[in-house]
């Protein structure tokens, strides 16, 4: 299995065709208290970058995108009880949802976990 | 991951300022913002953390970004009780008052507090006024264009404004300034703290019992450091200090009151005494005497939402097709466990109880006009006069 990162704060796990998505550390620190995640329905498809999730914060809403093209198959509905998952694991119990990924070629333009570290050294 | 609506920045020209205590906050790892024109706090620990601590003990909020106003000079009263709605006539030397400044029309420019002083505090100066940090230019440019040359306005900004809050906070305060503590909600005062000298109200924007303390800029890290050595006491952001206003029902200035709202569909008539009702002479007389007989057109509200997704503001209220309404402040409340929010409604939809609806994301969430304020309010009123 493979991490992936996105320049927005994501993170994805590859395994075989199946892609499981959620945020990083840094961008849970960020966010704050998580208070209510809005996941998408099973069997949406989502082109790379459209909106596929919300997240509430105390102060905010913000948007996940989708970090690649691809079909929902399953929803972590773990955090619909628990949001604050997110803030005390996430990048393993609180992974949003896992994609069926359309095109594999899309994993090029994301980053390891040095280069994403980097990145976020660089902020 | 993209904020969508975060507290807004205030949209200035000017790169932001630094408050007195800006390193002092960054020191205990204050996450800064940039609010009313300044960089300040937003949390340090957490909100929820700071917010549920301020509810159980003693909370320090740097609200220094706020406008600090003296007057002074012969017929003040009568020329501020043209600005303000409010009896200034009759306000007791050391008492405070909530008011409000209205335009020609009845319009809400701001809201504010507003005292007597007494004892020489502020060099000599009649009254003290605190309004909003984002308005206060445009609020000192409205008032020297409406006051009389005989009334100086003084805007105080070499001071600093802390806030202590909670139901811990008159036992901390005690420790440094135990007079201070005899105080009740609404009386203020003139103190000393090692040779400094403290104008102290009895008073704030979080629901609880808590003080607001005018310092010498040049003396505020001293006490910020005194007052958070104390157990009771830490370091509270302006995410909390959001969240706690809003569940004591609150309003704030520019998200749920602004010129187009009147003090009368604020829900702020509380405000504009009887004296001043029935004799006028303030802006916006009319338009308070009308709403008063007829009711206004639409009304502020507190809501109540089912589930735990929250309506921020923004968003549109309803009821069936038809749009009544809008969310002015709103997000999830930590001591009410759920989401709440503020907000207009017009005036057929607006009695306690009536189903609403609120889009959110495309969705209808069902929400009810709930009473204010969600949590209730504990001052340190005085028994009986």
């Amino acid at each position: 299995m493979s991490r992936y990162f996105t320049d927005e704060h994501e993170w994805v796990d590859v395994e075989g065709e199946i892609a499981t998505v959620g945020i990083t550390d840094y961008a849970q620190e960020q966010l704050g208290d998580i208070v209510f995640v809005e996941l998408p329905a099973e069997g949406a498809t989502f082109e790379k970058g459209d909106d596929a999730a919300v997240v509430e914060s105390v102060k905010a809403a913000s948007d996940l995108y989708a970090p690649l093209t691809g079909e929902v198959v399953e929803t972590n509905g773990a955090l619909e009880d628990e949001p604050a998952l997110v803030n005390s694991d996430p990048e393993e119990d609180g992974w949003f949802f896992k994609l069926r990924v359309a095109n594999a070629s899309e994993l090029e333009g994301l980053m390891d976990e040095a280069a994403y570290k980097k990145f976020v050294e660089s902020l | 991951m993209t904020g969508k609506d975060d507290i807004p920045a205030l949209e200035e020209e000017l790169p932001p300022s630094e408050l007195p205590l800006d390193a002092w906050h960054r020191a205990r790892g204050a996450r800064m913002v940039v609010f009313a024109g300044y960089h300040m706090p937003i949390q340090y620990e957490g909100i929820m953390a700071e917010h549920a601590w301020v509810r159980e003990h003693a909370g320090l909020f740097d609200v220094s970004h706020m406008g600090q106003l003296s007057f002074s000079g012969e017929g003040v009263d009568e020329a501020l009780e043209q600005l303000l709605p409010s009896d200034i006539k009759g306000l007791k030397p050391f008492r405070q008052r909530y008011s409000m400044l209205l335009d020609e029309d009845g319009g809400m420019l701001d809201d504010l507090m507003v005292s007597r002083l007494g004892d020489g505090a502020f060099d000599g100066a009649d009254i003290y006024m605190v309004v909003n940090g984002a308005t206060k230019y445009d609020d000192i440019g409205w008032m020297i264009e409406h006051l009389p040359d005989e009334v100086t306005m003084n805007h105080m900004d070499e001071q600093a404004l802390l806030a202590l809050q909670g139901p811990e906070a008159g036992e901390a305060l005690a420790t440094l300034i135990p007079e201070a503590a005899d105080l009740y909600f609404m009386q203020s005062g003139p103190f000393t703290w090692r040779g400094v000298p403290l104008w102290v109200s009895r008073s704030g924007y979080t629901g609880e019992d808590g003080f607001e303390i005018s310092i010498p800029a040049r003396d505020v890290t001293l006490l910020a450091d005194a007052l958070i050595a104390l157990p009771q006491v830490k370091p509270i952001g302006l995410g909390a200090r959001d969240s706690l206003r809003l569940e004591a029902g609150l309003p704030l200035y520019g998200h749920d009151l602004d010129p187009r709202v009147s003090a009368i569909g604020a829900d702020l008539g509380f405000a504009i005494q009887k004296r001043r009702r029935e004799e006028g002479g303030f802006f916006g007389h009319a338009r308070v005497m009308k709403e008063l007989a007829d009711g206004p057109g639409r009304k502020r509200v507190g809501l109540r939402i089912d589930g735990r997704l929250p309506a921020r503001e923004g968003a549109a209220i309803y009821v069936g097709d038809v749009m009544v309404g809008e969310v002015t402040s709103g997000g999830f409340a930590p001591t009410v466990g759920a989401p709440i929010a503020m907000g207009w409604v017009s005036l057929p939809h607006s009695a306690i109880g009536t189903a609403l609806e609120i889009e959110v994301r495309g969705k209808r969430i069902a929400a009810a006009v709930a009473p204010t304020p969600f949590v209730p309010h504990r001052y340190r009123r005085q028994k009986s006069v």
